[in-house]
This record gives structure tokens, sequence and C-alpha cells, in this order.
């Protein structure tokens, strides 16, 4: 009979699921970001609440947060063990060694820019996720929905917490600027005629996205957004 | 002395065998040529340690023609030092200055261990390719040359993965000490004739499982392989391997 074997095991199966994983969680954050801004249309947040309402009652977001989060801790799991896999696969380090030569700093970064990432998920779940889906948003807005707006005003109060995720999203832009185009490499998708464009993509989806992230606690911070 | 001549320190990787603890050991050297290649330069030191009664420096070279892929040196912290497209033999003293420090060491990962000083044991790349490398036909009188039409793109593409020397400065210069490069192109270079087409999936196959036992780590695509091969193998082969992969462990029915 037959098997996959060792088709996720084996080096460039463990890279696959890094790859998958990795693309699936950069189309999550486009559908987050998107979400989120919509507390710059600025009206007290009533069209982000009508948008949080959306996400956190239709069925088939609900079901994709399940695969979201396995998702999420696939790509964590497997990335901590590459780290230390990788790590091993060179028991003496060299006393010189010059990586700016050849590679860019943050891809030899992920391990490092991953875990920044998670710490700051480790904040950021406890800050909105678990207060949503746990502990109950406390009011509701003038349209009668659940005022998670609210919960981001007063979170974002602090300097702290507004510093900690400029600093998360810079991580963020880092990771995804090698992520993106190296998960397309990952699954073979080497082309001369895409790959130029998926580069280009990803480094502007890097950006962008980051960007967009920060600029939500900058703006509630700096009182832009009430 | 003949102006334009160098002084150096050299600050050298010696290790009695691969058991013992090594260390960087500190060398003068004067008089060198700029017009000497790196490997003459160690030559030059292993005649002065040797007449001093000690023990020269080992490490591999053979060909001293940029071909063969033996010899192999961390340079400052680059695998066959600081020019590109080249390898050790040769990188010649020009591109270093008077009073240069320069630090050798050997190529840095478990699957190559330490035999003696500078030079390390490459067979795990050997075992790759017994495990797949080749292609299961009698060979007998050359073919008519247009028998097997080959489209020119891909021939190129084949025979550019073919120019890998197995130097291994994928492996010494990779941050996981990945040898992907390496097995990518020796898996390329057959994938894209006709006459690999027999063994390609299963090829690819035991040839990434001897990869992976070897205790070579996991690429992560940084791209420093191909920035430092001397033969200028591209990622598009790595990215060719896990294609063929991935098709081999998905759609094929055969079990490897």
């Amino acid at each position: 009979m037959a098997s996959f074997g060792n088709a996720f095991s084996s080096s460039i199966g463990k890279k696959l699921i890094m790859g998958i994983t990795g693309l699936f969680l950069i189309s999550f954050l486009a559908v987050h970001c998107f979400i989120n801004a919509l507390i710059f249309v600025n009206d007290g947040g009533l069209t982000f609440n009508v948008g949080a309402h959306f996400m956190a009652t239709n069925w088939l977001i609900r079901a994709m947060e399940v695969v979201l989060m396995a998702g999420l801790l696939a790509h964590i799991i497997q990335g901590l063990r590459l780290v230390f896999q990788n790590q091993a696969a060179r028991p003496v380090k060299y006393a010189v060694n010059n990586g700016a030569a050849n590679s860019k700093w943050y891809s030899r970064s992920m391990g490092l820019l991953g875990t920044i990432l998670l710490i700051f998920l480790i904040v950021h779940l406890s800050d909105f996720w678990v207060v949503s889906r746990f502990t109950g948003i406390p009011t509701v807005d003038s349209a009668g929905h659940e005022n998670l707006f609210a919960v981001m005003v007063a979170r974002f109060q602090t300097l702290w917490v507004v510093i900690l995720y400029i600093l998360a999203m810079v991580s963020l832009a880092y990771h995804l600027l090698h992520g993106f185009a190296s998960a397309f490499q990952t699954l073979g998708w080497n082309h001369k005629k895409y790959t130029p464009l998926i580069k280009a993509f990803g480094i502007w989806y890097s950006i962008i996205i980051a960007i967009l992230f920060a600029a939500m606690p900058v703006a509630i911070y700096a009182g832009l957004i009430k | 002395m003949s102006t334009g001549n160098m002084n150096l320190t050299l600050k050298i990787w010696r290790q009695k065998n691969t058991k013992a603890k090594g260390g960087l050991v500190d060398y003068k050297l004067s008089d060198i040529s700029p017009d000497m290649s790196f490997l003459e330069m160690f030559d030059v030191l292993n005649e002065e340690l040797i007449s001093k009664g000690d023990e020269p420096v080992v490490f591999d070279h053979d060909c001293r023609e940029g071909i063969c892929g033996a010899c192999s040196m961390f340079i400052n912290g680059r695998p066959h030092g600081p020019k590109e497209g080249i390898t050790t033999c040769q990188l010649h003293m020009r591109s270093f200055k008077d009073g240069d420090t320069i630090v050798v060491e050997p190529w840095r990962a478990k699957a190559f261990p330490v035999v003696k000083d500078l030079t390390v044991d490459r067979s795990a790349f050997d075992r790759v390719i017994a495990a797949g490398g080749f292609i299961s036909v009698n060979t007998g009188n050359a073919q008519d040359a247009n028998n097997l039409p080959i489209p020119k793109v891909q021939a190129d593409s084949a025979f550019e993965a073919a120019a890998c020397i197995g130097c291994g400065a994928c492996v010494a210069t990779c941050k996981n000490a990945s040898a992907m490069l390496f097995v990518s192109a020796k898996v390329s270079q057959l994938a894209q004739l006709p006459q690999g087409q027999p063994e390609r999936y299963r090829r690819v196959q035991t040839m990434v499982a001897q990869m992976d036992a070897e205790g070579f780590g996991n690429c992560t695509n940084t791209g420093a392989c191909e920035a430092e091969c001397p033969k200028g193998i591209s990622l598009e082969n790595i990215a060719r391997m896990n294609r063929d992969y991935l098709s081999a462990k998905f759609v094929s029915e055969e079990d490897i």
C-alpha cells in the first residue's frame, strides 16, 4: 500500500508546512487589517463594531477561526522546531561569519522576529480575543452592537502598549518581507515571469499591512480617532 | 623585497583530529606577493612551518584551476573568500591589503566533520549522490547527436545545474548548514534531460531522504548559498527540487 511516508516530516515537508500556514496567515492578515481599518471611518467605532459583530457571528468566520488557531499553532511550533534543528546542524559556530555579504539580516532572523511576534500575540490575544470571546465586551454602542471599539480605545491610552504594538508591526514587516516570497519558493513556485511580481507584491504587502496596523494604536493614542 | 609585497597576520583553525578540540592560531607571514594565489600563500606558510619543525596546516586542494571542488576554506567569514564566483584556489592575494588579518576556518556543519585543521569530511555529499544522483542505463556507444532533441533553454538550464562542483560552500555559508542547493543542482541536472525522466520522481525522494539522514539543516531561503556559490548555481534549482519532491510525495503512487 502506498502512503505519504515522510512527506511532512522531511526537510522539504517541514518547509511545506511553514509555507502553507504562512500564506494562510498572510491572507488572514489582509482580512484582519481590512476590518480593523474601519476605525478610520472615525464615526466613534460604529462601522468598525458592525464589522466586528459580523466577524464574531458569521458561522463561516467562526469555523475559520478554529482553522486559523490550528494554522497559527502549526506555524509557531514547526518554526521553533526548525530553529532548534537548524542550530543543531552547525554545532561549532564560526569565529568570523560575514552573513551580511550574502543575505539580508531579516531573512537570517526569522526565528527572532517570529519570537517577538509570538510575545506580541500573547499580549494582543489577551487584550482583545480573550475579551471578545470569553470575558465579554463590557459596553454596547449607540447602534446596540458590542462596543469592541471602546475596548480598543481604552487599551491604546497606555504608551508602552502603543510602543509594543509598533515594535511588533516593525517585526511583522520584516518577517513578511522575507516570508512572503519565501513561501512561494518553498512550494516550488519559482518562475521567471511570476517570481519578480510575487517579490514586488510581497514587499508592498509587508509594508502596507504593517503601516496600517501600526497606525491604529498611534491614531488612537494621539486622539485622532475617537 | 619587491614593492607591493605584503605582510599578513593569519588566524588559522588548527585541530589535530575529529575528536580533538581546535582553536585559532596566529601566524605572521611576510613578503607575500599579491600575484600569489591564496593556496600558494598557504604553501609558503607550510614551507616555513616545516623548516621550523612544526606541523604544516592541512587543507584540501587538487586541481587549483577552480573546477574540482576540493578547496574549501572559510575566509574572513565567507566561503572561498571575499570574491564572487571563484573557489579559494582562484582567489589571489591582491584581494587583500598589506597588514590585513585573515581568519581562515574549515567548513562548519554537523554533516561535515573536521578531519584535521581546514580539511573536512564531505563524503556526506557522495552518499547523497549514491542515493540517486545517477541514471540506471547501460552505457554503450554514443548515440547520433540528434536522436534525442532537447530544447535549448532546457539544455542550458540542465548544464547550469551540472556546473556544481560539490565544494560545499553552500552548506558552509548557510546559516542552517543546509545542503539544498547542492542536492537541488544534482536533482535538476538530471530532471531536465530525457535520460533522467524514468527515475525522476524516485531520485528526488531518495536523495532528499539521504540529505536529511546526513544531518544537514533545513533551507530557509536566505539565498546565501546562491550568492556564495563559485559556480552560480541558482535558487531556481531548489524550487524545482521542492516541486518535484512534492509532486512525487502527493501525486506519484509509487512508495519510496
